[in-house]
């Protein structure tokens, strides 16, 4: 990267640590992080949004649909993670192709499956084979994403059904009682009120789903732990920079970020607590009101 | 004239896309040096990236080395997400049930027996090995009784407290042992299993295993195939 680090065996103390910590390959290191950022990023919204639909679907009216958002939490939730990863990425990926294969290429003889092995046309394959590795990447970093965000979203969908059942009935009884319609009550009264008791679980999955990130590498796309398993294992004459079994340090580091991470991610849920749990029918929205009068 | 014009820039194109379809793109593990690694540069490297890139000219493919995990190399490949897999694989019997194997580009590798003395009779005495290796199961069709461990730790263990009278493993894990022992132990005999490591391919893929097959069996006569072995395995290097 830096012109003085030309020859890594020339340099020794300092420049070669400064070289070592500039390589091309720290450099993915460090780009790691933001792929990790922005899967959290990403991924976190697209989860509630599941778990709330599946929680919707759960107190559904309609049996078929409240089968379905049960169905959806028991099974996701009662799946291995790496499990789940390993098949439902693979299912997914298969079933795009096939989608793409019958309207692409409706002319095409072979057969599809045979044994094992899954052949679709060329034109059908998502990306074509010939795309650069970048699409590749994000085809995989996309494909990481749903499967988060399904995963993730079984669970969120648990706590928000429960959350949606511990708002007060009185509450719901009282805002029908004024001759607001279900609708109304579903987004005037009860979403509002649940949140304060959704939060406690909430916080628990968005820490889960900060340190589950490894099972990126499932995917194929290189998360932080891979990197420093990688460039901490000792280094022999094969690469430019050998060195000893450093793994200590670079998880030392990670545990420090983890650490950081998740501190900042408290203080934040703490905040948003205090602030939905204001003018709230509960223990603390009760705290509050009295401290305030 | 735009006509004919746009009609060139379409043939132009298709034809680009046709001879771009053929990439050929071949999974490694990137963790497994020197087989394959990732170097400093971030990029993959190692052995068998230097071994397909030459495979790829000599059987003039356009080729790319993708990364993937060893766990799910097998499903990836069936799916279609890669092409090929070298990534350090071994050549076995069970393996070849379903996938297809170009001859191996890396022999077999040397398992050594070991015992407290030097005239212990193979066929007829107690050998310890690992659990689930191609070791195992070359003693258990030796003829010698056959003693299992977890761990190759304890297969040692098992030979220092005559609880066997040899062991079978892998040269590269028995020599140092061999060699920090004082001459309590000494390698007996030494024997090439397995079938070496090889290009794995879907089993339909016959034409291309072929293709790779032949480029293997070529740098193999010319010798090019052992000057990179030596280069990247040095002098652990084990030449055809």
């Amino acid at each position: 990267m830096f012109a003085q680090c030309a020859d890594p065996s020339a340099l020794n103390g300092l420049g070669w640590m400064f070289c070592y910590l500039t390589s091309g390959k720290h450099v993915l290191f460090y780009y790691s992080f933001g792929t990790v950022l922005i899967l959290l990023a990403i991924t976190a919204p697209v989860a509630m949004a599941f778990g709330f639909g599946g929680a919707m679907a759960a107190r559904a009216h309609n049996p078929a649909l409240r089968l379905f958002g049960k169905a959806y939490m028991l099974m996701v939730r009662g799946i291995p993670d790496i499990i789940f990863f390993m098949f439902f990425v693979i299912a997914l990926d298969q079933g795009l192709e096939t989608l793409l294969h019958h309207l692409r290429c409706p002319d095409w003889t072979g057969a599809i499956r045979t044994g094992l092995e899954f052949k679709v046309c060329p034109e059908a394959k998502i990306p074509p084979n010939s795309a650069p590795q970048i699409f590749h990447q994000i085809y995989g970093f996309a494909l990481a994403v749903v499967t988060f965000a399904i995963v993730f979203g079984a669970f969120a969908a648990n706590v928000l059904y429960g959350a949606m059942n511990a708002v007060p009935r009185a509450q719901l009884e009282t805002a029908e009682a004024y001759g607001l319609s279900h609708r109304q009550v579903f987004r005037r009264i009860l979403v509002p009120q649940m949140w304060v008791y959704a939060l406690p679980g909430l916080s628990n999955l968005w820490l889960i789903l900060i340190k589950a990130t490894p099972l990126l590498f499932l995917l194929g796309v290189n998360d932080i732990v891979f990197w420093a398993q990688e460039l901490g294992g000792s280094k022999t004459d094969s690469y430019a920079y050998p060195h000893d079994d450093w793994r200590l340090w670079y998880f030392l580091f990670l545990l420090f970020f983890y650490l950081a991470f998740t501190r900042v991610s408290e203080i934040a849920l703490g905040r948003l607590t205090a602030k939905l749990s204001r003018g709230q029918a509960t223990m603390a929205g009760e705290a509050m009101r009295k401290a305030a009068a | 004239m735009k006509k004919l014009m746009l009609a060139t820039a379409l043939v132009a194109l298709s034809a680009a896309a046709a001879s771009a379809q053929d990439t050929v793109r071949i999974a490694t593990e990137g963790l497994y040096p020197p087989y394959n690694l990732v170097n400093d540069a971030g990029k993959l490297d190692g052995y068998e990236i230097d071994l397909g890139n030459e495979i790829c000219k000599r059987a003039a493919l356009t080729c790319e080395f993708v990364q993937n995990d060893w766990d799910s190399m097998m499903p990836n490949l069936n799916s279609g997400n890669f092409d090929v897999i070298m990534a350090g694989m071994s050549i076995t019997e069970e393996r070849k049930a379903d996938r297809l194997f170009t001859q191996n580009y890396y022999p077999p590798a040397i398992s050594l027996y070991v015992a407290a003395s030097a005239d212990v009779d193979l066929k007829s005495s107690v050998v310890a090995a690992q659990t689930a290796t191609i070791q195992a199961s070359h003693v258990a069709e030796s003829g010698a009784q056959l003693l299992e461990f977890k761990t190759p730790d304890e297969t040692v263990a098992a030979v220092r407290n005559g609880e066997a009278d040899a062991v079978l493993a892998d040269s590269e894990f028995l020599d140092p042992i061999v060699a920090q022992s004082n001459g309590e132990l000494v390698v007996v005999d030494q024997i090439q299993l397995g079938g070496g490591v090889g290009a794995a391919f879907r089993q339909s893929d016959t034409e291309l295993a072929a293709k790779f097959d032949k480029a293997i069996g070529e740098m193999k006569a010319d010798g090019t195939i052992n000057t990179l072995i030596q280069k990247w395995f040095k002098d652990k290097a084990v030449l055809f």
